[in-house]
Protein backbone atom coordinates (compact mmCIF):
# COMPACT_ATOMS: atom_id res chain seq x y z
CA UNK A 1 0.00 0.00 0.00
CA UNK A 2 2.60 2.17 1.05
CA UNK A 3 3.99 1.53 -2.72
CA UNK A 4 1.65 2.77 -3.90
CA UNK A 5 1.32 6.06 -2.03
CA UNK A 6 5.04 6.19 -3.16
CA UNK A 7 4.07 5.77 -6.85
CA UNK A 8 1.28 8.01 -6.90
CA UNK A 9 2.82 10.75 -5.09
CA UNK A 10 5.87 10.29 -7.14
CA UNK A 11 3.90 10.32 -10.75
CA UNK A 12 1.71 13.79 -8.87
CA UNK A 13 5.22 15.60 -8.03
CA UNK A 14 6.24 14.55 -11.74
CA UNK A 15 3.25 15.92 -13.36
CA UNK A 16 3.38 18.94 -11.78
CA UNK A 17 6.70 19.47 -12.49
CA UNK A 18 6.05 18.45 -16.34
CA UNK A 19 3.26 20.99 -16.00
CA UNK A 20 5.47 23.93 -14.90
CA UNK A 21 8.01 23.00 -17.54
CA UNK A 22 5.96 23.22 -20.31
CA UNK A 23 4.57 26.14 -19.16
CA UNK A 24 7.69 28.16 -18.61
CA UNK A 25 8.73 27.03 -22.03
CA UNK A 26 5.92 28.49 -23.78
CA UNK A 27 5.35 31.92 -25.09
CA UNK A 28 3.34 33.81 -22.65
CA UNK A 29 2.24 37.03 -25.74
CA UNK A 30 -1.03 36.29 -26.75
CA UNK A 31 -1.99 36.72 -29.90
CA UNK A 32 -5.14 35.13 -32.45
CA UNK A 33 -3.04 32.96 -34.44
CA UNK A 34 -5.16 30.02 -33.90
CA UNK A 35 -7.18 31.74 -36.52
CA UNK A 36 -4.88 30.73 -39.26
CA UNK A 37 -6.41 27.08 -40.84
CA UNK A 38 -10.17 29.14 -40.17
CA UNK A 39 -12.65 29.88 -42.59
CA UNK A 40 -12.38 33.81 -43.13
CA UNK A 41 -15.92 35.31 -41.26
CA UNK A 42 -18.70 36.92 -43.39
CA UNK A 43 -17.16 39.60 -44.90
CA UNK A 44 -19.59 42.98 -45.44
CA UNK A 45 -17.12 45.99 -45.35
CA UNK A 46 -18.38 49.59 -46.81
CA UNK A 47 -16.16 51.08 -49.46
CA UNK A 48 -13.84 54.14 -48.39
CA UNK A 49 -14.87 55.73 -51.59
CA UNK A 50 -18.23 54.80 -52.80
CA UNK A 51 -21.49 53.56 -51.43
CA UNK A 52 -20.25 49.97 -52.63
CA UNK A 53 -20.23 46.65 -50.48
CA UNK A 54 -17.41 44.40 -50.37
CA UNK A 55 -18.55 40.84 -49.47
CA UNK A 56 -16.78 37.23 -49.52
CA UNK A 57 -17.82 37.17 -53.39
CA UNK A 58 -15.42 40.01 -54.24
CA UNK A 59 -12.36 38.05 -53.42
CA UNK A 60 -13.32 34.61 -54.29
CA UNK A 61 -12.13 35.09 -57.68
CA UNK A 62 -8.30 36.10 -56.46
CA UNK A 63 -5.53 33.67 -55.45
CA UNK A 64 -4.57 35.42 -52.56
CA UNK A 65 -6.08 38.51 -50.65
CA UNK A 66 -4.48 40.12 -48.05
CA UNK A 67 -6.36 42.15 -45.42
CA UNK A 68 -4.65 44.95 -44.22
CA UNK A 69 -6.31 46.50 -41.02
CA UNK A 70 -4.56 50.16 -41.14
CA UNK A 71 -4.89 54.13 -39.97
CA UNK A 72 -3.72 57.26 -41.14
CA UNK A 73 -2.74 57.87 -37.18
CA UNK A 74 -0.93 54.56 -36.46
CA UNK A 75 2.30 54.94 -36.63
CA UNK A 76 3.68 51.32 -36.90
CA UNK A 77 1.11 51.21 -39.99
CA UNK A 78 3.73 53.90 -41.72
CA UNK A 79 6.47 51.58 -41.49
CA UNK A 80 4.76 48.74 -42.90
CA UNK A 81 3.88 50.67 -45.93
CA UNK A 82 6.86 49.96 -48.17
CA UNK A 83 6.50 46.25 -47.96
CA UNK A 84 2.52 46.71 -48.70
CA UNK A 85 3.95 48.54 -51.73
CA UNK A 86 6.30 45.74 -52.37
CA UNK A 87 3.80 43.25 -52.21
CA UNK A 88 0.96 45.36 -53.98
CA UNK A 89 3.74 44.63 -57.37
CA UNK A 90 3.21 40.95 -57.27
CA UNK A 91 -0.01 39.66 -59.39
CA UNK A 92 -1.07 36.71 -57.74
CA UNK A 93 -1.68 38.78 -54.91
CA UNK A 94 -4.50 41.75 -54.06
CA UNK A 95 -4.55 43.68 -51.21
CA UNK A 96 -8.09 44.64 -48.87
CA UNK A 97 -6.99 47.91 -46.61
CA UNK A 98 -9.37 48.36 -44.10
CA UNK A 99 -8.97 51.77 -42.53
CA UNK A 100 -9.71 51.56 -39.19
CA UNK A 101 -11.50 53.91 -37.17
CA UNK A 102 -10.13 56.96 -39.29
CA UNK A 103 -11.44 59.71 -41.02
CA UNK A 104 -11.67 59.68 -44.42
CA UNK A 105 -9.66 62.70 -45.58
CA UNK A 106 -6.81 61.51 -43.54
CA UNK A 107 -6.75 58.43 -44.83
CA UNK A 108 -6.88 59.63 -48.67
CA UNK A 109 -3.94 62.03 -47.27
CA UNK A 110 -1.84 59.11 -45.76
CA UNK A 111 -2.12 57.28 -49.45
CA UNK A 112 -1.44 60.45 -51.42
CA UNK A 113 1.52 60.98 -49.31
CA UNK A 114 2.95 57.07 -49.28
CA UNK A 115 1.64 55.30 -52.30
CA UNK A 116 -1.61 53.10 -52.56
CA UNK A 117 -0.95 49.47 -52.89
CA UNK A 118 -4.62 48.28 -52.05
CA UNK A 119 -6.56 47.04 -54.66
CA UNK A 120 -9.93 47.77 -52.61
CA UNK A 121 -10.01 50.15 -49.78
CA UNK A 122 -12.85 49.42 -47.32
CA UNK A 123 -13.68 51.19 -43.87
CA UNK A 124 -14.51 50.37 -40.64
CA UNK A 125 -15.30 53.31 -38.99
CA UNK A 126 -16.06 52.23 -35.38
CA UNK A 127 -14.01 49.12 -35.20
CA UNK A 128 -16.77 46.78 -34.76
CA UNK A 129 -15.76 45.10 -38.17
CA UNK A 130 -12.54 44.35 -36.68
CA UNK A 131 -13.89 41.74 -34.09
CA UNK A 132 -15.12 39.55 -36.87
CA UNK A 133 -11.65 39.12 -38.15
CA UNK A 134 -9.97 38.82 -34.10
CA UNK A 135 -7.99 42.03 -34.53
CA UNK A 136 -6.88 43.66 -31.16
CA UNK A 137 -5.02 46.27 -32.71
CA UNK A 138 -3.38 48.20 -35.82
CA UNK A 139 -1.94 47.12 -37.85
CA UNK A 140 -2.85 43.72 -38.35
CA UNK A 141 -2.87 41.71 -41.45
CA UNK A 142 -4.71 38.28 -42.64
CA UNK A 143 -3.92 36.19 -45.81
CA UNK A 144 -6.61 34.19 -47.01
CA UNK A 145 -6.97 31.94 -50.36
CA UNK A 146 -9.11 31.74 -53.24
CA UNK A 147 -11.51 29.24 -50.68
CA UNK A 148 -11.16 32.41 -47.77
CA UNK A 149 -8.93 29.94 -45.65
CA UNK A 150 -7.12 32.20 -43.61
CA UNK A 151 -3.28 31.03 -44.58
CA UNK A 152 -1.35 33.45 -42.26
CA UNK A 153 -2.09 35.78 -39.57
CA UNK A 154 0.42 39.07 -39.33
CA UNK A 155 0.13 40.90 -35.65
CA UNK A 156 2.05 43.94 -35.82
CA UNK A 157 3.66 46.00 -38.72
CA UNK A 158 4.66 43.61 -41.72
CA UNK A 159 8.55 43.69 -41.91
CA UNK A 160 10.86 41.78 -44.56
CA UNK A 161 10.82 38.51 -43.22
CA UNK A 162 7.23 38.59 -43.42
CA UNK A 163 7.13 39.69 -47.32
CA UNK A 164 9.02 36.96 -48.02
CA UNK A 165 7.35 34.35 -46.24
CA UNK A 166 4.11 35.70 -47.68
CA UNK A 167 5.50 35.64 -51.73
CA UNK A 168 6.79 32.09 -50.64
CA UNK A 169 3.40 30.69 -49.87
CA UNK A 170 2.31 32.91 -52.90
CA UNK A 171 4.79 31.05 -55.03
CA UNK A 172 4.14 27.46 -53.75
CA UNK B 1 -59.68 56.19 -16.61
CA UNK B 2 -58.93 54.12 -14.22
CA UNK B 3 -57.84 51.36 -16.60
CA UNK B 4 -55.69 53.77 -18.56
CA UNK B 5 -53.96 54.48 -15.53
CA UNK B 6 -53.56 51.10 -14.57
CA UNK B 7 -52.00 50.10 -18.57
CA UNK B 8 -49.72 53.47 -18.07
CA UNK B 9 -48.15 51.94 -14.52
CA UNK B 10 -47.91 48.65 -15.86
CA UNK B 11 -46.31 49.82 -19.23
CA UNK B 12 -43.77 51.93 -17.45
CA UNK B 13 -42.85 49.01 -14.79
CA UNK B 14 -42.17 46.50 -17.62
CA UNK B 15 -39.97 49.17 -19.36
CA UNK B 16 -38.28 49.92 -16.22
CA UNK B 17 -37.75 46.25 -16.03
CA UNK B 18 -36.61 45.44 -19.02
CA UNK B 19 -33.80 48.49 -19.05
CA UNK B 20 -32.36 47.21 -15.58
CA UNK B 21 -32.42 43.62 -17.03
CA UNK B 22 -30.60 44.45 -19.77
CA UNK B 23 -28.06 46.92 -18.00
CA UNK B 24 -27.49 44.03 -15.57
CA UNK B 25 -26.84 41.85 -18.68
CA UNK B 26 -24.50 43.77 -20.29
CA UNK B 27 -22.35 44.60 -17.67
CA UNK B 28 -22.19 41.25 -16.17
CA UNK B 29 -20.99 40.22 -19.53
CA UNK B 30 -18.52 43.30 -19.69
CA UNK B 31 -17.09 42.22 -16.34
CA UNK B 32 -16.46 38.67 -17.94
CA UNK B 33 -14.52 39.52 -20.94
CA UNK B 34 -10.65 40.39 -20.33
CA UNK B 35 -9.39 43.57 -21.83
CA UNK B 36 -6.99 42.24 -24.49
CA UNK B 37 -4.76 45.28 -24.47
CA UNK B 38 -4.95 46.02 -20.59
CA UNK B 39 -3.18 44.99 -17.62
CA UNK B 40 -5.64 42.45 -15.72
CA UNK B 41 -9.00 44.20 -16.74
CA UNK B 42 -12.19 43.49 -17.63
CA UNK B 43 -14.06 45.70 -20.27
CA UNK B 44 -15.98 46.60 -17.76
CA UNK B 45 -13.03 48.61 -15.87
CA UNK B 46 -11.36 49.55 -19.16
CA UNK B 47 -11.50 52.76 -21.29
CA UNK B 48 -9.24 51.64 -23.89
CA UNK B 49 -10.41 51.46 -27.50
CA UNK B 50 -10.56 48.08 -27.96
CA UNK B 51 -13.10 47.87 -24.80
CA UNK B 52 -15.06 50.53 -26.22
CA UNK B 53 -15.40 48.76 -28.98
CA UNK B 54 -16.04 45.37 -27.44
CA UNK B 55 -18.52 46.98 -25.06
CA UNK B 56 -20.40 48.12 -28.27
CA UNK B 57 -20.47 44.74 -30.19
CA UNK B 58 -21.83 42.89 -26.88
CA UNK B 59 -24.75 45.84 -26.89
CA UNK B 60 -25.16 45.15 -30.93
CA UNK B 61 -25.11 41.10 -30.03
CA UNK B 62 -27.91 41.42 -26.82
CA UNK B 63 -29.98 43.70 -29.20
CA UNK B 64 -30.06 40.78 -32.00
CA UNK B 65 -31.12 38.93 -29.29
CA UNK B 66 -28.13 36.38 -28.12
CA UNK B 67 -28.37 35.06 -25.01
CA UNK B 68 -24.91 35.64 -23.03
CA UNK B 69 -23.66 32.25 -23.71
CA UNK B 70 -23.88 32.85 -27.42
CA UNK B 71 -21.97 36.01 -27.10
CA UNK B 72 -19.06 34.68 -24.98
CA UNK B 73 -18.81 31.78 -27.77
CA UNK B 74 -18.49 34.30 -30.08
CA UNK B 75 -16.00 36.30 -28.55
CA UNK B 76 -14.11 33.18 -27.89
CA UNK B 77 -14.09 32.00 -31.44
CA UNK B 78 -12.74 35.46 -32.45
CA UNK B 79 -10.27 35.70 -29.38
CA UNK B 80 -9.76 32.44 -28.03
CA UNK B 81 -11.10 31.43 -24.45
CA UNK B 82 -8.50 33.67 -23.04
CA UNK B 83 -10.68 36.72 -23.70
CA UNK B 84 -13.29 34.98 -20.94
CA UNK B 85 -12.51 35.63 -17.09
CA UNK B 86 -14.38 32.58 -16.27
CA UNK B 87 -13.13 29.93 -19.29
CA UNK B 88 -15.89 27.01 -20.47
CA UNK B 89 -15.21 23.35 -19.35
CA UNK B 90 -13.80 21.50 -22.29
CA UNK B 91 -11.03 18.76 -23.34
CA UNK B 92 -7.99 21.42 -22.91
CA UNK B 93 -8.85 22.45 -19.61
CA UNK B 94 -10.44 19.72 -17.82
CA UNK B 95 -7.43 18.93 -15.92
CA UNK B 96 -7.20 22.58 -14.90
CA UNK B 97 -10.80 22.16 -13.25
CA UNK B 98 -10.85 18.97 -12.05
CA UNK B 99 -6.90 18.84 -10.59
CA UNK B 100 -8.22 20.46 -7.59
CA UNK B 101 -11.06 17.63 -6.99
CA UNK B 102 -8.13 15.05 -7.71
CA UNK B 103 -5.58 16.39 -5.19
CA UNK B 104 -8.45 16.65 -2.62
CA UNK B 105 -9.43 13.13 -3.26
CA UNK B 106 -5.97 11.76 -2.63
CA UNK B 107 -5.01 14.04 0.03
CA UNK B 108 -8.23 12.39 1.53
CA UNK B 109 -7.15 8.85 0.71
CA UNK B 110 -3.89 9.60 2.27
CA UNK B 111 -5.24 10.79 5.14
CA UNK B 112 -7.59 7.60 6.07
CA UNK B 113 -4.71 5.22 4.96
CA UNK B 114 -2.47 7.14 7.91
CA UNK B 115 -5.47 6.99 10.55
CA UNK B 116 -5.67 3.36 9.70
CA UNK B 117 -1.95 3.11 10.32
CA UNK B 118 -1.83 4.44 13.30
CA UNK B 119 -4.86 2.79 14.79
CA UNK B 120 -3.11 -0.22 13.95
CA UNK B 121 -0.02 0.99 16.04
CA UNK B 122 -1.85 1.14 19.20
Amino acid sequence: MQRIIKLITVSLLVFILGIFYLSLNRSSNYDTKFLVGNKLADIELKSLQSKEFFTNDDFKNNKYTLLNFWASWCAPCRVEHPYLMMLSKNKDIKILGINFKDKKINALKFLEELGNPYDYLAKDNNGKQSVNFGIYGIPESILIDSKLNIIKKIIGPLNEKDVKEIKEIIKS
Amino acid sequence: MKIKLLCLVIFFNFSVYATSNEILNESQIHKNLRCLVCQGQSIADSNSDFAQTLKMVVKDLIKQGKTEDEIYNFLSEKYGDWILYKPKFNYENFLLWSFPYLVLVFGGFIIVFLIKRRQKKT
